[in-house]
């Protein structure tokens, strides 16, 4: 099976668009990442503003008719009416809580399973196959399986979730904890570690930092599996705001919703990169 | 680790009645049909510090390793009476751990931090405890990972070539340091080296160690500092045990 009838329901060209650019699904891992000064640099902001204003100008004269795009003003209107109406708050608790139940389960699935399946050749043997296998199929595509498994309750949009979160955390932490320096844990041994000292102090802090970058990954993936899912079958959330939308061609509401979706991805993003720079200070000292 | 000896008979060596810390007799450990030790003994007593000297592959660094616990398969008897430490040739600090913590993992103790710093003073690395290790250059590294095996007070210390990847200058500062903290704490010392006159400089008995035995045993001046001068004959004869003629080693 191919993930394409997933690809039925997708969303069109430009608005994917958008979302690639929201939701970091392929994060650049925390070496290659310069530090950056939290000063902001002015002129990037020039072409942003200016294409802002050649969309506003476009809707105003007429060129781009509202019908196909609203105008960046009636974005601005359209949310505040559902920000006061309290429709926005409620779609964004609903969509919050599944994408965070199903976050949390996923990534701590991910993260026992990726520490179990490293720290022996035995433990290894037993899980990683399996899961190598699982890993191949087609995420979205399994939607209809868990819909008949699950209902369209709440259950399957979870466990998507949960599932397009393990993955990456189970492979990073794996790879992260195969890792760990030979010399450190013999050097363990040595001044008498405890096996659980050995795996506080020494396995799992160096297996922090390729954990981290499967966290970054998982959560990206998290969010495009909540905006799949919730497409499918809405009845309440962020998706149902925007499927409802489109049956009544509100096409401002639809867009105001895929812009909470993607600042929702880059503020969660956002929390991860001070989590990096938090933990990872040891490195640069 | 004791093979059938009861703890008389490891801590004391009937003909001295000095304390025996380090006591091997036959030991051999194979690698495949490579012996690396081989039927090797050695005795070292309290507080003696002794230096290991043989060429690359002689067995000396096994050795070390037996008598760390990092090497469990061998026949023959090693038998260790008291707390072992190891310096490594690289320093091993947990790159995660402050250098105070580092100093007292698996430490059980009451005031960690108090203990720590002391420690760190006895190396002199007194500002160093809230830095990260990436930020120590690689003596103060060295020596942190001295603090870190003296503060467990060992009746054994082992050193291997922990000074073989510093500069000459930080080296002779080392040996200093070394021959100092021994002075004060005086654990038996087993220093593993390839390098003659560090093992000369430092070293009450010297041994030369070759295809998995010791071959030789050499006792330079009882005094320290010792000047160059005085161990040149030593030095020949040392080098003549390890093979290499004097136009060679100049």
């Amino acid at each position: 099976m191919s993930p394409s009838p997933s690809g039925v329901y997708a969303r069109p060209e430009p608005t994917a668009a958008d979302h690639r650019a929201a939701v970091p699904t392929s994060p650049t891992s925390p070496e290659s990442r310069p530090r950056r000064r939290s000063r902001l640099r002015l002129y990037r902001w020039i072409s942003p503003v200016v294409l802002l204003l050649l969309w506003q100008a476009a809707s105003s004269t007429g060129l781009l008719p509202s019908s196909t795009l609203a105008s960046p003003s009636t974005l601005v209107r359209t949310t505040a009416s559902l920000i006061a109406d309290g429709e926005l708050r409620d779609a964004f608790l609903v969509s919050g809580q599944r994408a965070a139940i199903g976050f949390v389960v996923g990534a701590l699935a991910g993260l026992a399973l990726g520490v179990a399946a490293g720290l022996s050749r035995w433990t290894d043997g037993l899980l990683d196959p399996p899961l190598q296998m699982l890993r191949t199929l087609p995420l979205l595509g399994l939607s209809p399986l868990l819909i008949i498994w699950f209902g369209i309750g709440e259950a399957p949009k979870i466990v998507l979730v949960a599932l397009g979160t393990a993955f990456p955390m189970y492979l990073n932490t794996h790879s992260g904890v195969k890792g760990t320096d030979r010399q450190l844990l013999e050097t363990a041994r040595v001044l008498g570690f405890t096996r659980w000292q050995r795996l506080w102090h020494v396995v799992l802090p160096s297996a922090l930092p390729s954990t981290l970058v499967g966290l970054r990954q998982s959560l990206g993936i998290a969010w495009l599996t909540l905006v799949v899912a919730e497409q499918i079958n809405a009845n309440a959330g962020l998706g149902e705001l925007i499927t409802n939308a489109a049956e009544f061609l509100r096409d401002d509401i639809v867009v105001v919703g895929l812009i909470v979706y993607a600042v929702l991805g880059l503020v969660t993003d956002a929390l991860v990169r001070l989590l990096e720079r938090r933990l990872l200070r040891w490195r640069t000292g | 680790m004791a093979n059938g000896m009861t703890a008389d008979e490891i801590t004391e060596d009937r003909i001295t009645g000095n304390r025996v810390t380090v006591r091997v007799r036959g030991l051999v450990k194979a690698f495949g049909s490579r012996r690396v030790l081989d039927g090797l003994d050695l005795t070292v007593r309290g507080g003696e510090f002794v230096a290991l000297l043989g060429r690359s592959g002689s067995g000396k660094s096994t050795l070390l390793r037996v008598l760390a616990g990092l090497d469990s398969d061998t026949t023959g008897e090693s038998t260790v009476d008291g707390t072992v430490s190891v310096a490594f040739q690289q320093p091993r600090l947990l790159p995660w751990r402050k250098v105070w913590r580092n100093v007292v993992l698996g430490l059980r103790t009451e005031q960690p931090r108090g203990v720590a710093e002391r420690a760190l003073a006895e190396v002199r690395l007194d500002d160093s405890a809230e830095a990260w290790p990436v930020t120590l250059s690689g003596g103060e590294a060295q020596r942190v990972s001295l603090a870190r095996a003296l503060v467990r007070e060992p009746e054994l210390l082992l050193l291997d070539e922990p000074f073989g990847a510093l500069d000459a200058l930080t080296r002779l500062a080392m040996h200093r340091l070394v021959t100092e903290l021994w002075t004060r704490h005086r654990p038996a010392v087993l220093l593993v080296t390839h390098d003659v006159d560090e093992a000369l400089a430092l070293a009450d008995r010297v041994l030369v160690l070759d295809h998995g035995r010791i071959v030789a045993e050499h006792t330079p001046p009882a005094h320290r500092p010792r000047k160059a001068a005085e161990l040149v004959d030593l030095r020949s004869s040392v080098l003549a045990d390890l093979g290499v003629t004097e136009s060679e080693a100049a």
